[in-house]
Order: C-alpha cells, then sequence, then structure tokens
C-alpha cells in the first residue's frame, strides 16, 4: 500500500511540475496554450526540416528533442534503456499517421488538450469528451483481445537511431543552415530561448519517464481497471497549469486565461470537428499503447516501435499540411474534414484485422 | 497454477491478460513479463485484487507470483 501511495505522489508531483513548465514556456515565448503541444511542435519540426511548406508552423521545437533526451538519460541512469521493437511496425506507422490527422484536427494533442482547458478554452473540453469517447473505443477492442503481437530484444545501435536523428535535429538548429525553415510570422516563430525550451523537455522527459506518464493512459486505466494513478498525474498538469495562468494573468498584465468558446488562440470552435479529431487522436492512442508524449518517452527508452510512431506522427503532420487536411484558428478544412473520417474508419478496420481469439 | 506469458506486450496487456487469468484462476497466477512498466502495473493490479504478487528476476524480465492475501 506504501509503495502504491508513493507512486501516486511522485506522479502527482511530477504533473504539478509539468504543469508549471507547461505554462510558463509560455511566458517565455512559447504560443499561448502550447507550452507544450507534441502534435504542433512535431509538425513545426517537420516544417524546420522543409517536409511541409505551411511558413508559419516551421521550428525545430528543442522540446521534442529534449523529451527523447530527458527518457533517455533517465533510462540509462535507471538501466532502464532496453532496446526492442519488431511488434507490427508499419501499423504503428499508420496509427501514428492518423493520431496526428485528428490532432491537427484539433489543433493539439492531449497534453495541449489539457493545458487549453488549463487557459480557459472551452473548446478542448468538447475535444476531451471526443478524447474519452475514443478511448472507449479502444478499451472495447482491448477487452476483446486486441493485440499488436510481441516486441523481441534489438540491438543498441538499432535503439539508438531516433535519439541520434533528435541529437542531428539539434545541431541544425543550433547551426542553422539556410536549408532548415524557420518561421518569421505565425505560431512558428513564437518560441522560448533554444536552452530554456530544451532543459524544459529534459525535465518533463525525465519525469514522464520515471512515472511512465501517459495523457491516454490516465483514462484507459480508470476505464479498464478502476486505476486512478496516471489520470491523478493528468488532473496535475491541469490544477497546476490552470493555477499559473491565473498566477501570471494577474502578475503581469497580459491575460493566460481567457474562459469562453471563442477567440481562442490557435484554436477554433466547431466542436463537432473539435470532439471527432481527439476521438480519432485517443482511439489510434489506445491502440499504439500510449499517447505522443509516451511514445517519444518509449522510444527514448530504445523501443523502436515507438520510434516509428513517431516516424509516422511525423509524416502525418507533413502530409496534413501538404494535403491542406490541418485545421486553423478559421476552422476545419473540407480536406482534413475527409482525412478524419478515412481515419476513423482505417483506426477502426486496424483494431477489427488485430482481435486475437486465440487463447494466451 | 498458470502462467501467462506477457514478455513484448503493449501497454496494457500484461495487465488485460492478468486480469483475465485471475478471473478464471482465482487462487492466483504467474505472470512473465519484460518491460519495467509492465512488472509495475501488474504488481500494482495484483496487489489492488488482493494478492501478493513475489518478484523474481528471470533471464529475459521477471516472474510474477500473484497468491490469494
Amino acid at each position: 500500500m506504501n509503495l502504491s501511495k508513493n507512486e501516486k505522489a511522485m506522479t502527482i508531483i511530477a504533473g504539478v511540475i509539468m504543469g508549471v513548465i507547461g505554462a510558463s514556456l509560455v511566458l517565455f515565448g512559447n504560443p499561448k496554450n502550447m507550452g507544450f503541444c507534441i502534435a504542433c511542435f512535431l509538425r513545426d519540426t517537420a516544417g524546420g526540416v522543409g517536409l511541409h511548406r505551411a511558413e508559419v508552423v516551421q521550428y525545430i521545437r528543442p522540446e521534442i528533442i529534449g523529451l527523447i533526451f530527458g527518457s533517455l538519460f533517465a533510462a540509462l541512469a535507471t538501466k532502464e534503456f532496453s532496446p526492442r521493437g519488431g511488434s507490427a511496425p508499419m501499423t504503428r506507422f499508420v496509427l501514428g499517421f492518423f493520431a496526428m490527422i485528428g490532432a491537427l484536427m484539433f489543433l493539439g494533442c492531449p497534453f495541449r488538450m489539457i493545458l487549453r482547458i488549463a487557459g480557459g478554452d472551452l473548446n478542448a473540453i468538447v475535444a476531451f469528451v471526443g478524447f474519452v469517447c475514443g478511448i472507449a473505443t479502444g478499451v472495447f477492442f482491448l477487452n476483446r483481445g486486441y493485440s499488436l503481437n510481441r516486441t523481441r530484444k534489438v540491438s543498441k545501435s538499432e535503439g539508438s537511431i531516433l535519439p541520434v536523428i533528435a541529437l542531428v535535429f539539434l545541431v541544425l538548429l543550433v547551426a542553422a543552415p539556410a536549408f532548415i525553415f524557420f518561421s518569421e510570422k505565425g505560431p512558428g516563430s513564437m518560441h522560448a530561448p533554444l536552452a530554456i525550451s530544451l532543459i524544459a523537455g529534459i525535465i518533463v522527459g525525465a519525469l514522464a519517464q520515471r512515472t511512465r506518464f501517459c495523457m491516454v493512459g490516465g483514462i484507459r486505466d480508470m476505464i479498464l481497471f478502476r486505476e486512478n494513478r496516471l489520470l491523478l498525474g493528468f488532473v496535475a498538469v491541469l490544477v497546476s497549469a490552470l493555477v499559473m495562468n491565473l498566477i501570471f494573468s494577474a502578475t503581469t498584465g497580459t491575460s493566460y486565461f481567457n474562459l469562453g468558446f471563442e477567440n481562442q488562440p490557435i484554436a477554433h470552435s466547431d466542436g463537432l470537428w473539435n470532439f471527432l479529431g481527439l476521438y480519432l487522436t485517443g482511439f489510434a492512442c489506445v491502440l499504439l499503447g500510449g499517447c505522443p508524449v509516451r511514445q517519444l518517452i518509449l522510444s527514448g527508452e530504445g523501443n523502436t516501435d515507438s520510434a516509428v510512431t513517431i516516424l509516422g506522427l511525423f509524416v502525418g503532420a507533413a502530409f496534413a499540411h501538404n494535403f491542406g487536411l490541418a485545421a486553423s484558428g478559421d476552422g476545419p478544412t473540407v480536406n482534413g474534414m475527409i482525412a478524419v473520417v478515412i481515419g476513423i474508419v482505417v483506426v477502426a478496420v486496424i483494431a477489427l484485422t488485430n482481435l486475437k481469439t486465440a487463447k494466451e | 497454477m498458470k502462467t501467462i506469458d506477457a514478455q513484448g506486450l503493449s501497454c496494457p496487456e500484461p495487465v488485460v491478460l492478468t486480469r483475465n487469468a485471475v478471473k478464471e484462476n482465482p487462487e492466483g497466477v504467474i505472470v512473465l513479463v519484460d518491460a519495467v512498466a509492465a512488472r509495475e502495473n501488474v504488481t500494482r493490479f495484483g496487489k489492488s485484487q488482493g494478492y501478493d504478487v513475489a518478484v523474481e528476476d528471470t533471464e529475459d524480465g521477471w516472474k510474477l507470483t500473484l497468491t490469494k492475501a
């Protein structure tokens, strides 16, 4: 019992720190309600290396690099670096791809969903309901034997590839050669100083590695097993970011909390598509075994299935902007609506075709 | 005692398999895992259901023995 209480306390403390860091990064220059957003930041990074040409969202985000490094350092320090892979990589790529399409319909990953709620953006509550429904749909399939088969051990060099790519991206960001894109206006131009973003990512990455933090896992485990540990972490992020936003609003003269549906930063108020966007993301992430943050953390631990998932998210982001699938402050696009519907169908087909009827 | 091989499975499959196994074998089960998160999750689940959980190292991971407390 003590162990369990300690674990819960650790998770709550980690959540509080993540919420404080998430809110503070906005103060240092990140877009509002976007201290962290794995979907947005992978999308910006894809733009930074020119995989899409949406000029307002191009910047190699150091937070992403930091999350992978933070997890890697924590895993090495605790001897948990464990290179594994080989569990349905192409399926995971596709799930990652559509998890991103859903997130860019809503304009945020589950982490930003929490930060948007903490900033008073009620559209994120609508998306949260969709997210819970998506997770419940995934749980329905888990309970009926959904599985992507087993991982096996892979070489250390294989497990190190994504962290090495992250290092290369950091070098590109610092060296800033002419072929790397930097937004001059729009969300991609708004960012905290590099060192602050990187350190914030490393701290959050290490905390998330130690506590197995997962935005999807909290709701999933509550539905499946009535296990509330990860959900408490989720609530801790929300409460601490909310309190920080209120403190910043009171002390800086700038508003970081704006309650309502309209005129929210980098958001639209189309309820149906906010709902369906995160429905798709929640559904896909349950089938992947964790939210985008968790995939980054696992890839830092040497999990190459999660690394492939990150590539799926990354390519999904590039496609989203090349084909006009991503929503914007003006609302969703018709192409994006079609892509989300296709995504829900594809994810459902993946769920149905991976039901294992044989007894374990 | 029934043995569940949950090695190499993604979250939360090890716990789902354990839950299903203890439904059929309420006196206890053995669960093999190879990831720290799975070891923690199965241990936490076992304790929440009133089982004693003994952890032994194996070549590739851990053997968790759940017995009714």
